[in-house]
């Protein structure tokens, strides 16, 4: 700061102002009262926890207006807790700031730099210690060591290799084969046409291979398929896409690919499926395409048709993986 | 000398003898610690950290964190016989058969949210009032260390009980981790012990929930509170402050008092949250399954500024030589994430590039006397608002009866134009405040008393502020931006042109100021 501008002088520090219970002895007990009161409530709070722990039962419900029916048991435990301790905490408080000496009081800092000698020293004492090591000198112990402990971080990192396999081809396949039944969920009902109006939607899986009695979630996480109905002439589709559809049903994988999760919102007006974590939409009429949102794929498409039987089957399986994209997604 | 006292002595001499402690006790007892409000936000931190110790232990002694599937038996009847993993099961066992259990989740489950919204809260007081610069940038960065911490444990936290949101939200997780170039499916396998969601995966996160990120984090906070003891804490400026002095209360017992009340206080409020405010109701969201979720799916707050940036995300997905980079994941999941907190933690060092200060600060700022830092703090806080409020796009379209489809396109174009915007705003309005702190030294203040001059003319009568207050407005320094040559000596041009040029820019924007009143000014003004 230059000299010639005069700058606004520090008044240094106001003087102490006594608080009422400072002068006033009677102040001062009253303050002792008061904090005297603030512990016993909260003495009184845990004996209210206590009798709710052991007399109000556990299926007590009690309804408050605004707040709507809330477990009497709960409500009362939590109350008793809080306030034994939110009593604590305030006449701790309050006999702080009423009772307990409050002159402000001034410490000194000092500057965090050692002193000059220090500092030359303990380059001294750090030079000669590595010198006396023959760290400078002995390179041939400096690139060894450094070998052996670069070679030593990497055993934990090896040891971490068993947490799971490499993935394999398990992000690509699914349980979906030529002639697999389509089936709900839940229920494992086989399905035929005639099941779905037009504007219906249902949750389906492949049917149980033999000798499996339920869906694994690994399973369900990339079979889980949508079929929606619609009027064959809403569809939008080339001859390919169209010949994977089968009369107006047509199926989709329900994993997001975005990031996964279930496109579980369909809405019936605009035949958009929505993905309810990311807003990612897709076009049914246009083979899942996407209209909006961050996914970058469409929904991959089922091919579907029906079998002797008339029930409802894959034609083949997915012919891309499901879910989200991996690095090797195309490869 | 009573009998008490005696016993008192005779412990205290025994400690002394064998650690000598009573010197350092002696001193420390004394040590002093400036007052003020916003100086509890990081206390609140510690005391949440202490509360989901606590809380956490209790919840620990009933939950089965396997992913073994088991039928459901329990007092809840909705789910009666319904499948799920035992982590539900237990969650559930502890919200309806353990008494006072539910109580613990939602106090466990409250001071996690306490925890973070005080660890951010603490972060922007920090950062606004520039206690960040020397000597305390290593404890900036140890707190944004404990901060990145905080939001890795609270969303391991709340995967745990495998409910259905909960369980979305892994599979997001998951989809990130496999959206990373080349080893991402790898990576994938790995940490879930095959497919998603596997069976390895709950209690694996469960060890690092309670064991190792509670150690690492117990470390860090030992650690930035022995330099907030050892550096001494800031202080706000005001009349007798200096760089050199610390003004406040000894630690006994005035200090001690209102820290130890204010723990209690704090655990309290937890605890009355648990008891009225339910929180994470995962009865009502069923076990997990890959095939369903719920709509209005949300993370936690503070996961959902990450939420929002990736609902956000254009839809970019090259594949390059057969090879898929998700442009959509990895921008908003990783990329940007990192590129801010990165910003965040090298914060002090580059304003001390900018303004070449290599001085120790122990006086504060008042946010409006660092323009550019205030403003670029602002903007920044736009940004994570704006990502914020777009990862609640749909609870907002559906309460507010909106287009989610307008939502997100007003967050894509807001988040470039609003940040910037808010920082001319508020750089404009601390150099305001300045001139209004100017005015008020040099004018006073406005009593609202009308005089009418014996010419006929009305004017209203200033006061002289307190010499206390015109000090405060006035104390703090005001630098010249840092001259920077762009030639030595010799007239040859210096190596890195480029960067001194932006470093001389920064610098210039970073110094601009209003001049503040000095005695000359207010002299001056008495000869009129």
């Amino acid at each position: 700061m230059s000299s010639e501008i005069e700058a606004i002088q520090d008044p240094g520090l106001p003087e102490h102002k006594l608080r009422q219970t400072d002068i006033d002895p009677k102040a001062a007990d009253r303050a002792e009262r008061q904090v005297a009161i603030l512990f016993l409530l909260s003495a009184a709070s845990t004996v209210l926890f206590i009798y709710s722990y052991f007399f109000i039962p556990t299926d007590t419900f009690l309804f408050i207006p605004l707040f709507g029916d809330h477990n009497a048991h709960q409500l009362f435990l939590g109350l008793g807790l809080a306030f034994s301790l939110l009593f604590i905490g305030l006449g701790a408080v309050h006999w702080a700031k009423t009772l307990m000496p409050d002159h402000e009081v001034i410490a000194h800092r000092h500057e965090f730099r050692s002193s000059d000698s220090d500092r030359e020293e303990f380059v001294k004492t750090a030079k000669e210690g590595a010198a006396s090591a023959g760290l400078g000198r002995r390179s041939l112990i400096k690139r060894s060591l450094g070998l052996s402990i670069g070679l030593v971080g990497l055993s934990p990192i090896l040891l971490l290799r068993d947490l799971g396999p490499t993935p394999g081809d398990d992000l690509k396949t699914t349980s979906w084969k030529a002639g697999t039944r389509l089936v709900t969920d839940p229920g494992d009902r086989p399905i035929r046409p005639e099941d779905l109006e037009v504007g219906a939607v249902a949750q389906t899986l492949p049917e149980l291979a033999p000798g499996k009695d339920h869906h694994t979630l690994n399973d369900i996480a990339k079979d889980a398929v949508l079929l929606i109905r619609l009027r064959p002439e809403e569809f939008n589709l080339d001859a390919e896409r169209l010949s994977w559809t089968h009369e107006g049903l047509i199926a989709f994988s329900k994993i997001c690919s975005h990031m996964g999760c279930a496109v579980a919102l369909y809405e019936q007006t605009t035949k958009h499926l929505l993905c309810p974590c990311h807003q990612s939409t897709f076009d049914v009429t246009r083979a899942a395409k996407v209209i909006f949102g961050p996914s970058a794929r469409s929904l991959p498409q089922l091919a579907i048709t029906v079998d002797s039987e008339g029930y409802l089957i894959a034609q083949q399986p997915f012919t891309e993986p499901v879910g989200p994209s991996f690095w090797g997604r195309k490869a | 000398m009573s009998a008490r006292e005696r016993i008192a002595g005779n412990v205290a001499s025994y400690v002394d003898d064998r650690t000598g402690a009573a010197g350092w006790m002696k001193k420390n007892l004394q040590k002093v610690f400036p007052d003020h409000w916003s100086f509890m936000l990081g206390e609140i931190a510690l005391y949440s950290f202490v509360i989901l110790l606590l809380s956490g232990t209790f919840l620990t002694f009933w939950f089965d964190p396997s992913m073994r599937e088991v039928i459901y038996e329990g007092s809840y009847v909705p789910l009666q016989g319904v499948e799920m993993s035992a982590a539900y099961a237990s969650a559930l066992d502890i919200s309806f058969e353990v008494r006072g259990g539910l109580l613990m989740r939602q106090i466990h489950h409250w001071s996690a949210l306490i925890f973070m919204a005080a660890i951010v809260v603490h972060l922007m007081r920090v950062y606004f009032t520039g206690a960040f610069r020397k000597p305390r940038e290593f404890n900036w960065i140890l707190g944004i260390g404990l901060l990145t911490l905080g939001i890795v444990e609270g969303f391991l936290g709340y995967s745990l009980p495998d409910d259905l949101l909960s369980g979305t939200g892994i599979r997001i997780a998951e989809a990130i981790i496999q959206a990373i170039p080349v080893i991402g499916s790898y990576l994938s396998y790995f940490a879930f012990g095959g497919g998603f969601p596997g069976i390895a995966f709950i209690p694996r996160i469960y060890t690092l929930h309670i064991l190792l990120l509670p150690g690492i984090f117990l470390a860090l906070i030992t650690v930035h509170l022995m330099l907030v003891w050892y550096q001494k804490h800031t202080q706000y400026p005001g009349p007798g402050r200096t760089e050199k002095n610390v003004v406040g209360y000894p630690l006994l017992p005035m200090y001690m008092a209102k820290a130890g009340g204010f723990f209690f206080i704090v655990f309290g409020v937890t605890a009355l949250l648990g008891a009225v405010a339910s929180i994470n109701p995962i009865w009502l969201y069923g076990p997990y399954t890959p095939g369903q979720v719920s709509a209005g799916s949300q993370p936690d707050w503070y996961m959902g500024w990450l939420d929002g940036l990736v609902r956000m995300a254009p839809p970019i997905e090259p594949v390059i030589f057969g090879y898929t980079l998700s442009l959509n994941i990895l921008l908003p999941g990783l990329i940007i994430p990192g590129i801010l907190f990165t910003g965040m933690a090298l914060y002090p060092f580059i304003e001390q590039w900018i303004t070449g200060d290599k001085r120790e600060h122990h006086l504060l700022d008042r946010p409006r006397n660092a323009p550019n830092r205030t403003a670029l703090g602002v903007m920044s806080l736009t940004f994570m608002i704006i990502a914020l409020i777009n990862g609640g796009n749909d609870i907002i379209a559906t309460n507010f009866d909106l287009s989610i489809n307008q939502i997100m396109w007003f967050s894509r174009i807001a988040i470039f134009v609003l940040p910037p915007l808010a920082f001319i705003i508020t750089k404009r309005l601390c150099l305001s405040l300045q001139r209004a702190d100017r005015d008020l030294v040099l004018h006073g203040r406005e009593t609202g008393r009308l005089v009418m001059m014996p010419s006929g003319e009305f004017v209203e009568v200033h006061e002289q502020i307190s010499p206390e207050k015109a000090w405060l407005l006035t104390q703090h320094e005001q630098n010249q931006p840092l001259e920077l040559a762009e030639s030595d000596l010799r007239g040859v041009r210096r190596p890195g042109l480029l960067k001194s040029k932006l470093r001389k820019r920064l610098a210039v924007a970073h110094a601009v100021q209003v001049p503040k009143p000095n005695l000359s000014d207010l002299k001056e003004l008495d000869h009129h």
